[in-house]
């Protein structure tokens, strides 16, 4: 018995570790971003979401997972497609009858087509925010805050040629904050109907790609055990199938009806 | 009762198959499946057509050579259980029933609904046994097993090689056979001393023999007839990828 | 007269000094030698592993797609050795003296104590191997009790103890393959023996995927065939086993002893209908706490079976526990012949239950009411799984019906002392040779015997012939011997090709199991078996005319497959017929009616029959020809069973 040559990632468990990685850490993203965009929930204008906005475009050690993240959903996506072409290559011949249903859930078998639906939506998400906000397509805005009391004074759309660079100026305990309104935008995409739509779809399929993916990646890394495996799934139903997606998909919705 | 059978025929594993409906009559309800088929066999034979080649032997679910995908489910629609042991009573009259090989890259047709599951035994020989020779071991009871090792073992090793796993996995893996054997030697003491070697020569085998991925649906463990469970699969990654990453044994000269 | 070649001295010794005694092959000629393995069974696979580990060349030959599926991985009860780690007085001597007494003192004392010295070896191999043997919480072995002995010596893994021993042997098996020391031909059937100047040189098979028919050689064939069981029809068996591999050597000249010692085994799953293609065992461990019994009244067993009472309604004072009542010392856990005897015994009475009212109760009421159900589980777990699956009843809830059912045959090629066959160069492993289980066997021996067999007894003997061969050379692959044999299997192939008749191969196979098991099964009279000889007469000739055949050679043909099987089959039932009638004693699992004691066990008649009945083949049509090897017992004392 001899079989050291063969580097990891040539071999099939040494791919589906990759998969179960990436995703893990593309859920803890979500964890992370759903955090930060609790924000929009703030009745204040933007003004919260807008600086953390900021904080997650500027600071170094959040730049650099930002790459990972990137590399990570698309190694994610191109390992999966890796995989799912080895796999079609396994059953040359299907079944003429094939009971799925009674042997397994549908999103354990459709995490394709749920990670097509999801990558769409990534690439829309990103073009709609991402990309807008780091060519400055979005509109601009000022806010003048008490720091004592903490009560908004003013807030100010600027034009283009008043804004210059992201600031944060205090005199006389006042607070003036110059920033890229990137809660207007949000605000304004999301009075689409299509996009809303998409968006509550995509969340529904992020929900039941979890479910199974969350407790999956535990598996695949051989994480499995009697006492533990029932905590694991109970994350990845309830925060990860359900807390997360919902109170995402909240936020379209509450744009949308808010006008 | 009668039932109308939709059974894949093909020749060799070089001709292409088809489907062909045979009536099944006067079925009685504890007839297992096989002596259904044995009924139809014989009413072919004395018609001078060729009968259904199927995979059987002990008839007693335990030497793995039944198999058969019976309405979309290996082994038939009932949970634990072999084709051998499957009863007629599961059925009901006037059913239609779909009967298919084994669908699998690696699981050529050999004939109807036999098919080649020589992979298998393949991946055995990469690494599924303790390098002893016969003779010159220790006493038995020189080594202590706690019972909960033993038992877990044994559950492991009561796969019987039948091959439903991967029929039923849709991505016609085998991580289900391939991480039971690992995992009866990897709990054994006597199956330490090449523990990791093991775990990469059987994965690297599976491979190359051209099964699927495993995406963790858990449709293997529900159509297992002996109940291998899914944590012998979490068992194999982590024994895999503890021998690439951390225990790769080697010597530094 | 035989020779049985059985080394002198004091018995305990005779293993030992003949080890030394034989000549040894030189590590770097065994590379030399070649050696063919029929069979994959726990003989058979432990014998080619540890032959391919020795050097020699080894090539293996099992029907099924893989070794792993022999028969031998439905064995379910357990492994017997004398290791006597319960403390409870086992011993080697003890097993032996079990296991001759068990035999009816039919069986050759050197090769019973031989099986008695090694077993303590398996046991050490299989767990060396990574076999999971149930433990106790302390660690170490447990072990339970079986029919015909009182010391706990026999290793289990739950319910499937075979299949464990068997994926242990299959994976030294395999380890030898990958090392390509054993080439492996699966889906491969032994139809002939090539002999060369009288010696065994090779075989014909055919590849029943392609149906190739092709010459193999060697330097010595191992037969590990297993039994030939499924002569009636129905039996405990795999739908596969066949006696073609030994019948076809036999007609090239080896002898085949006692061919009617067969063993019915008492706990089996009744029969339920002419559809019926095999029958399932439930292990004799069942009995440890299983109690058998009857109504006491017929006027009762009658309406159990119309189906106007059920078990439960019987009061105890009502139920006949006729093992218990007979036998009280053994109660539950008599020997299998006399288990299936009284069963049979019940059910001609008029006392038998279930619908077909061919069948007795094994009840566990009281088992679960003293050990709890959970426990009745972990100990039997999968065998009231399998009944229920197979009868739709809950075993924890009513009592499992059972019957007796052909389970073993005692009988096969005779073989001597190393275990060869008559030809030289040709030895027999296992269930397929006679050697040490006499007239009955007892439960857990026969996994004891393959495995000794393959593990400890070939790899020395094997090379005492290889040494005296005198010569290194290859067998000669042009040898017109091989030529000559293939043809003859081709022209039988053919023959069997052009029977276009109206009757399937399965519909006489039954026709013949029905015979048998009529006329020579659980009793046997002359009358009956001189009838039954006519019958299997005729049922030959009906073979030759009536039969179907279809479809060709060069295809997976399972039609044909099955009818080169009972062909053999028929012939040697006839076999089994003319041993039975030679045989006017009873003795183990064979009952002649007319030699009983007035308690109605079998009588034996150590002065006439004390012998091993070793039939030659004499060609086709013509009456076999009895050789007797006299059997000498110089360390124990016949008497008559007894198991009260």
């Amino acid at each position: 018995m001899s079989s050291k040559s063969k580097p990891l990632f040539s071999s099939s468990l040494g791919k589906k570790l990759i998969m179960s990685l990436t995703g893990l850490f593309l859920c803890m993203f979500l964890l992370i971003h759903l955090i930060g965009n609790l924000q929009l929930f703030n009745n204040d204008a933007g003004y919260a979401f807008n600086k953390y906005a900021v904080f997650m475009t500027t600071f170094p050690p959040i730049k650099v997972v930002s790459y990972l993240l990137y590399a990570s959903v698309i190694i994610h996506a191109i390992y999966a497609l890796v995989l799912t072409l080895k796999n079609k290559s396994a059953r040359p011949v299907g079944y003429n009858q094939s009971a799925g249903s009674a042997n397994s859930k549908w999103n354990s078998r459709n995490m394709g087509i749920l990670g097509t639906v999801l990558l769409v939506f990534i690439a829309t998400h990103m073009s709609n925010f991402w990309w807008k906000y780091h060519n400055d397509q979005v509109p601009y805005i000022e806010y003048k805050t008490d720091l004592k009391t903490g009560q908004q004074l003013e807030v100010r759309e600027l034009t283009a040629n008043e804004f210059t660079v992201y600031s944060v100026q205090v005199e006389n305990g006042i607070e003036t904050v110059q920033a890229r309104d990137l809660y207007k935008q949000v605000d304004f995409a999301f009075q689409s109907l299509p996009l809303v739509a998409l968006y509550v779809i995509a969340m529904a399929a992020l929900a039941f790609h979890l479910i199974h993916g969350f407790q999956s990646a535990f598996q695949t890394v051989g994480f499995n055990h009697k006492r533990y495996i029932g905590c694991i799934r109970t994350i990845g139903v309830w925060l990860f199938g359900v807390i997360i997606p919902v109170l995402f998909a909240l936020m379209p919705l509450y744009f949308f009806f808010k006008g | 009762m009668n039932l109308t059978l939709k059974v894949w025929r093909q020749k060799n594993d070089k001709s292409t198959g088809q489907f062909v409906t045979i009536q099944a009559k006067d079925i009685a309800d504890d007839m297992s499946f096989l002596e259904m088929l044995d009924i139809v066999n014989d009413d072919l034979t004395r018609k001078g057509e060729d009968p259904i080649y199927f995979d059987h032997d002990c008839r007693e679910g335990i030497c793995g050579m039944c198999s058969l995908v019976i309405n979309g489910r290996a082994h038939g629609p009932n949970q634990g259980t072999t084709t051998c042991q499957l009863h007629m009573r599961s059925f009901h009259d006037g059913q239609t029933i779909v009967i298919e090989p084994w669908r699998a890259a690696a699981f050529p047709v050999l004939k109807d609904l036999a098919v080649d599951r020589t992979a298998f035994d393949r991946i055995q020989h990469a690494g599924g046994y303790v390098n002893i020779n016969t003779g010159g071991v220790p006493d038995a009871n020189t080594i202590a097993i706690p019972k909960v090792i033993a038992d877990e073992a044994f559950e492991s090793a009561t796969c019987i090689g039948c091959g439903a796993c991967v029929a039923a996995c849709k991505n016609a893996s085998a991580m289900l056979f391939v991480s039971a054997k690992v995992s009866q030697f990897a709990l054994l003491p006597q199956g330490q001393t090449e523990r990791y070697e093991r775990a990469q020569a059987m994965v690297d085998q599976m491979d190359a023999e051209g099964f699927g991925n495993c995406t963790n649906t858990g449709a293997c463990e529900a159509e297992c007839p002996v109940g291998i469970k899914l944590t012998n699969i979490a068992r194999l990654n982590r024994e895999y990828l503890s021998a690439k990453v951390l225990s790769q044994r080697d010597i530094h000269a | 007269m035989l020779d049985s070649k059985v080394p002198a001295g004091p018995l305990a010794e005779k293993w030992s000094k003949h080890k030394f005694n034989m000549k040894l092959v030189n590590p770097a000629n065994k590379r030399k030698f070649t050696i063919i393995v029929v069979g994959t069974g726990l003989a058979g696979a432990s014998a080619a592993a540890s032959l391919a580990e020795l050097g020699y060349n080894v090539k293996t030959f099992c029907y099924q797609d893989s070794p792993r599926r022999a028969h031998s991985i439905a064995a379910q009860g357990g492994i017997n050795a004398a290791k006597n780690y319960q403390n409870d007085g086992d011993s080697v001597f003890r097993l032996f003296y079990d296991t001759i007494k068990g035999g009816d003192y039919r069986a050759r004392e050197a090769n019973v104590y031989r099986l008695a010295e090694v077993s303590v070896n398996i046991i050490d191999q299989c767990v060396a191997q990574g076999v999971p043997f149930a433990r106790e919480y302390g660690g170490l072995l447990d072990n339970r009790s079986f029919g015909g002995s009182q010391v706990s010596r026999t290793f289990y893994a739950r319910g499937q103890t075979g299949q464990q021993l068997l994926l242990g042997a299959y994976s030294a098996l395999n380890r030898q393959i990958h090392k390509g020391k054993v080439k492996s031909y699966t889906r491969h059937e032994m139809l002939d023996l090539v002999k060369i100047d009288g010696q065994a040189k090779g075989i014909i098979t055919r590849d029943l995927v392609t149906g190739k028919i092709e010459s193999h050689e060697a330097h010595a064939v191992l037969l590990c065939t297993g039994g030939y069981g499924n002569v009636f029809f129905l039996s405990t068996n795999a739908m596969g086993c066949n006696v073609t591999a030994s019948w076809r050597a036999h007609k090239r000249g080896a002898l085949f002893a006692n061919p009617c010692y067969t063993q019915i085994h008492p706990t089996c799953i009744p029969v339920t209908g002419d559809h019926q293609s095999k029958l399932t065992l439930m292990s004799e461990s069942l009995r440890n706490d299983g109690r058998v019994w009857v109504p006491k009244t017929k006027e009762l067993a009658a309406k159990l079976r119309k189906g106007e009472l059920t078990a439960a309604d019987i009061k105890e004072d009502d139920r006949d526990y006729f093992l218990e009542r007979k036998y009280p010392s053994f109660g539950n856990l008599v020997p299998r012949d006399v288990a299936s005897r009284n069963a049979k015994e019940m059910v001609d009475d008029g006392r038998g239950v279930g619908k077909t009212g061919v069948a007795v109760y094994l009840d566990f009421a009281e088992a679960i009411e003293r050990l709890g159900e959970d426990t009745v589980r972990a100990k039997y777990g999968n065998l009231f799984d399998m009944y229920a699956k197979i009868t739709d009843e809950n075993p924890y809830k009513q009592p499992m019906r059972i019957y007796p059912a052909v389970h073993y045959t005692m009988g096969g090629v005779w073989v001597d002392y190393n275990l060869m066959t008559t030809i030289p160069g040709l030895y027999c492993l296992g269930e397929a040779n006679f050697s040490d289980h006499g007239a009955n066997r007892l439960g857990a021996s026969a996994l004891m015997q393959g495995l000794s067999d393959g593990y400890f007894v070939i790899p020395y003997t094997v090379g005492d012939y290889l040494a005296n061969l005198g010569s290194f050379a290859p067998v000669d692959k042009n040898h017109p011997a091989f030529e000559q044999t293939r043809k003859e299997v081709e022209e039988n192939v053919n023959k069997l090709l052009a029977l276009r008749g109206t009757k399937t191969v399965d519909d006489i196979h039954k026709e013949l199991g029905l015979i048998m098991w009529e006329y020579c099964g659980m009793a046997r009279t002359a009358e009956g078996l001189t009838k039954a000889k006519g019958l299997i007469q005729n049922l030959k000739k009906d073979f030759w005319t009536n039969a179907n055949v279809l479809g060709e050679n060069e295809e997976m043909n399972m039609s044909l497959e099955k009818a080169g099987r009972v062909a053999d089959f028929i012939e040697l039932g006839e076999l089994m017929v003319d041993d039975a009638l030679n045989r006017a004693e009873s003795c183990g699992g064979h009952f002649r009616l007319e030699s009983q004691t007035e308690e109605g066990e079998a009588k034996r008649n150590d002065e006439e029959y004390a012998y091993v009945a070793a039939w030659e083949y004499k060609g086709e049509n013509q009456p076999e020809v009895l050789h007797k090897e006299e059997l000498i017992f110089e360390n124990v004392k016949l008497t008559q069973r007894s198991y009260k």
